[in-house]
Parts: C-alpha cells; structure tokens; sequence
C-alpha cells in the first residue's frame, strides 16, 4: 500500500502511531504527482517548498503528542481559495501572476490544525465550467479515461483526489462544481448549505451561490474535513450562526426509518440509460437499508437552468468589474488612457466563456431588461426553494442522479454553452435554494466511467447526507474501485 | 427576446470589453440561442411571488466602527501592475 493511495483517517491512524512521518506521507504524494500529473493536469501550481516547511512542523508537532485529525495530512486546495503569499490564479490570465496577499478563512482554519498544501488544483476559469476546459493553464483529463473531462469546474480536485494526488481536498460550488465533478470521477464531494462555511477569501464568482466544500476518497475524509471548514465567521456577512455538530457521529447508525424522496421530475427523458439504472439500483439499496422512498414532485424543476444561469452571470458581470488592469492582475498597455487600458487589459486577460458571462450578467442587469431577466429569475428562485421546502417536510432527504450522463469527452461541448449549461441540470436546483447536497460513487457504465449519486437534505442538515451516505457507501463498496492509470 | 448587433456593442461597452468582429458575431448568435432558451422563463406566471435574492434570510451585519489591522499595504501594492509612492499608478483620465 503506498502512502499516497491512503484516506485521510487511514493516515491520521498511521501518523498518531508514528508509524509514518507526515514528511514521508507528503513526499509520496509528491512523487505521485511527479510521475502522473503531465497526464491528469490536475494541478496549475505544486507549493513543494510550504508543504515541506508543514510537514515539518506537523511532524515536531506529532512527536510532542499534539495530534489533530488533519496535522500532517497532504491536501490539495482549488486555485480559486487565497493562501497568503501563494499564487492564486482562478484558471484566468488575468490572475496568473496575482500572488494573494492573506489566508482565506478556511485555509487558516485548516492551517491551524496543521494541514499540509501540496498544491493548487486546475479548475475552469473563475469557475465558469463544467469540464475544466475553460482554463487558461490547459484542460484537466479525467483518470478513469484520459480522453474525457473530469467535469468541473473544480475539475483539478475530483481528479487529483481520484488518481492518488493528493489526500484530500477542498472545492467550490456554485452551480454543481463540487458534485457533478465528483461523479465524473468516482469520489465523494459534499457542498455544504449556503452560510455554513466562510466564503472570505474565497475569490467571488456567483456571491449568493457560493460554497466551498470537501472533495475525498469517502464519506468519513468528508465528514473530518467539514468538522474544521464549518462555522461562523465575522468576516463573511452571509456566514450564519449555528452551532458546527461533530459530523463524523452520525456515521454507522442506522438509517432506518429515514424518508427518501425521488423526485420524477430528475428521471428525465433522453437521460443515460446506465445513468437510470445505477440511480435506481441504489434506490433499492437504500430500501434495503430500511429507508422508506416516496416519489415527491419539485415541479419547477425545469425553470433551474434559465434562472441559473441568469442570477450566476449577473452576479459574475458585477463582481469581475474588478479586474481592471489596476490594483492587481494583467495590464495591458495598448491604447490610449485608462477606458481604453480598463477594455484591453479585460479583453485580454478573461477567456471567451468568462467574457460570454459577463455579457449576458450585463445585459440582464441593464435598463430594460431587469425585469424581465434578473427579477424574474428571483422569483424562480422563490419558487424552487419552495418546492424544496414543501418536499423536506415529509422527507429527510432527496435521492436523484448526479448528472443527466457520465462524464462526456473533451471537446464534446466545448463549442455549445447551452449544452454545457444543461450538464448541470440537476445540481443547480440545490444552490439556487441554498440547500446541502453530496454526491458519491454509485457504479460504473459499461465503457468504466463513474456514475454518481445526488442526495440533497434541507439547510444544516448535512448530517442527514452524511449518514446515509456513509451506510450506501459501506454496503457498496464502489469508493475501493480506483482507475488504473499506468505510471 | 432576441439581441441586435447595436446591443450588443452596448453591452460590451457597458461591461469594459471589445471584440473584434468575428468574436461580435459568435458572441451574438450565441447569446441569442441562451436567450431563445430563457424565454421559457416566461411562460411561467410568477405574480405576485417575491423574488429571492439570498437563500438564507439576511439582515444587515454591522461591525464595530473600528479600525482593524487587517493587510500588509506592501503585500498589497505587490500585486499592482504599476505603482508609484505608495499609490495605485494608472493612464491618464482628463484629456
């Protein structure tokens, strides 16, 4: 067994024993990427020398007795969260050279308990993805098969966590980011409720959909890492403040008696057929398990994508008004005077499905069309969230397909957004309602490619989706499958 | 609801970008076949619902008026395209 391949509490269990040394774990794990990384492209930036410096300290710390459940554990961080003094790039031009001048919140949180960073993981532009192809530093392959995407847009993560590259990770979510690549790959990733985790320092895409969230090898890294990610924080107005439950104590009871809602509405004609089959396989284990399924209804269900993809892009034209070629990031000095600088430096500096967002964010939010646009998605918004509500009344959790296929190749969509954007048809409904959802492995398709499952539970209900998630993952086992990528 | 040309050149000069033809093109036909696909937003009634803007109810957060020490100013201007005595440098504004 190489060090590298391990789950984040196999490791903690070896390093409290002192039976490894965190330098040992992290070196494996650099190894790892050395050898794959020019295949995956999981990572845009390794920090090899502060991780090092972590594992260091984390082993004083261990041999002192001081242990927590994260010190000396090697973890990969999506280049979107600020680590100070390190390169921060978002996947964009315009960032490549911006090097972050504090910690987000998260990062510190996970610095103080001794966590090591090897690197910054791939992701699509500013998160505008779903298949990390919009990059500027190249698309990220998916390790189940080089040819396909990985999903996205925190792409880097699910595939660096899937091909041993790193322990663990975190990601974001704003439309599915975290869930649909984490089926593409065949690893678990949670997106926690809007306000649970401190969103400062997390570089703003989407402001009312954001979250960052765990990507890991099973539910148990999951529920260890949200321990530590969770919480209020004064420096994030949106953060709420409810207490953080220690999440890993609902794993292996039983779920027995839970209700599980299938919404029709997610079985949607022209869906993969392996897609159906896989989802409703676990449906059965899940009535196995003795949980009681109920099909339910969210009937606005279809209105997702259009409210979407209008609420995301206004808030996105609104928050990139700030690369402006002129407190940090790329200058361009053609022109003459500072609108003509303001227009090349973005124009040059954001790639074409960034600066087809802000477009249409732009347009949506200008004289005219605010009603029929923006005010109209809002309430949308309105509606879907009380669909949500209206269900997880009689239902603890809602069971659905993580996405409509299994991961698609690279290319396929490259030149269709609408077709990108209908990728994301079934993880979007959860942000836009601020809910918590997970998806985890749930099979495979003929061609090996990962199939995942999408729960979804009620704001601060994560445990909910832990728990039953954790009693799937242990009588299916899917999670010990690995993809063969020959080194 | 389908965009001309003119708006779009509008649009982009509200957003800070330019394109060059071709890019103008592509970028309308596309926007027209995502806004062709919006439409089905309006067929739904929705009077009378107030729109949502946060998921989570929000009131205002207010802080202490009181200065933090929060960021290194070197740190920041490090990152600054051009600087000059501690200050942001930019082209000229006033003809």
């Amino acid at each position: 067994m190489e060090l590298y391949s391990l789950t984040i509490h196999e490791l903690h269990e070896l390093l409290k024993k002192r039976e490894v040394s965190s330098k040992e774990a992290t070196e494996s794990v650099l190894k790892r990427m050395e050898s794959i990384d020019e295949k995956v492209n999981s990572y845009i930036t390794v920090t090899h020398k502060l991780a090092m410096e972590q594992a260091k300290r984390a082993d004083e710390n261990i041999k002192q007795g001081k242990v927590n459940t994260l010190t000396g554990i090697p973890l990969a961080i999506k280049d979107i969260l600020c680590i100070k003094g390190v390169r921060t790039t978002c996947g964009s031009r315009i960032l490549e050279n911006f090097i972050a001048p504090y910690d987000a919140t998260v990062i510190k949180r996970l610095k103080e308990k001794g966590a090591v960073f090897i690197g910054r993981t791939n992701m699509d532009e500013f998160a505008m993805g779903s298949s990390t192809e919009t990059s500027y530093f190249g698309t990220t392959r998916n390790p189940w098969n080089l040819d396909c995407v990985p999903g996205g847009s925190s792409g880097g993560s699910a595939a660096a966590v899937s091909a041993d590259e790193c322990i663990g990770a975190l990601g974001t979510d704003t439309g599915g980011s975290i869930r649909q690549p984490a089926a593409c790959c065949g690893m678990v990733g949670l997106k926690p409720t809007y306000g649970r985790v401190s969103r400062f320092g997390l570089v703003a895409f989407a402001s009312s959909l954001d979250q960052i969230g765990p990507m890991t090898k099973d539910v148990k890294d999951t529920a260890i890492l949200m321990n530590e990610i969770c919480g209020y924080d004064h420096r994030d107005s949106t953060s709420v403040n409810v207490g953080v439950p220690d999440y890993t104590q609902v794993l292996g009871k039983e779920v027995k008696g839970m209700a599980a809602g299938i919404p029709r509405e997610y079985f949607i004609e022209g869906m993969d057929k392996e897609v159906e089959q896989s989802v409703k396989e676990a449906i059965k284990v899940l009535e196995k398990l003795g949980m009681e399924i109920k099909e339910v209804s969210l009937p606005h269900t279809e209105y997702a994508v259009a409210g979407y993809y209008l609420i995301a892009p206004a808030e996105a034209s609104s928050n990139l008004a700030r690369y402006d070629g002129v407190k940090y990031g790329y200058r361009s000095n053609e022109g003459e005077g500072l609108l003509d600088m303001y227009k090349a430096s973005r124009s040059k500096g954001f790639g074409t499905e960034v600066k087809r967002r802000i477009m249409l964010g732009t347009y949506a939010l200008s004289a005219g069309y605010y009603d029929a646009y923006y005010k109209k998605a809002s309430q949308v918004r309105t509606l879907i969230r009380n669909d949500f509500e209206k269900v997880f009344r009689e239902c603890d959790v809602i069971v659905t397909p993580t996405t409509p296929t299994p991961a698609f190749k690279i290319g396929e969509k490259a030149d269709d957004p609408l077709k990108m954007y209908l990728s994301d048809i079934f993880t979007i409904p959860a942000n836009l309602a601020g809910i918590a959802g997970i998806s985890i492995p749930c099979g495979f398709s003929s061609r090996g490619m990962p199939i995942g499952l999408q729960m979804l539970a009620n704001s601060f209900q994560e445990e909910k989706l832990l728990k039953v998630s954790h009693a799937y993952e242990q009588h299916t086992k899917w999670y010990l499958k690995k993809p063969d990528l020959k080194t | 609801m389908k965009i001309e040309r003119k708006e779009v050149e509008h649009v982009a000069q509200l957003a800070r970008l330019k394109f060059k033809e071709e890019q103008l093109e592509m970028f309308m036909h596309q926007m027209n076949n995502i806004l062709e696909y919006f439409d089905k937003l309006q067929d739904l009634d929705t009077s009378g619902i107030e729109p949502t803007s946060h998921a989570v109810i929000m009131n205002n957060v207010f802080r202490n008026d009181a200065a933090e020490e929060l960021f290194d100013k070197d740190l920041l201007l490090k990152n600054a395209p051009a600087k000059e005595k501690g200050c942001f440098k930019v082209p000229k504004v006033i003809e």
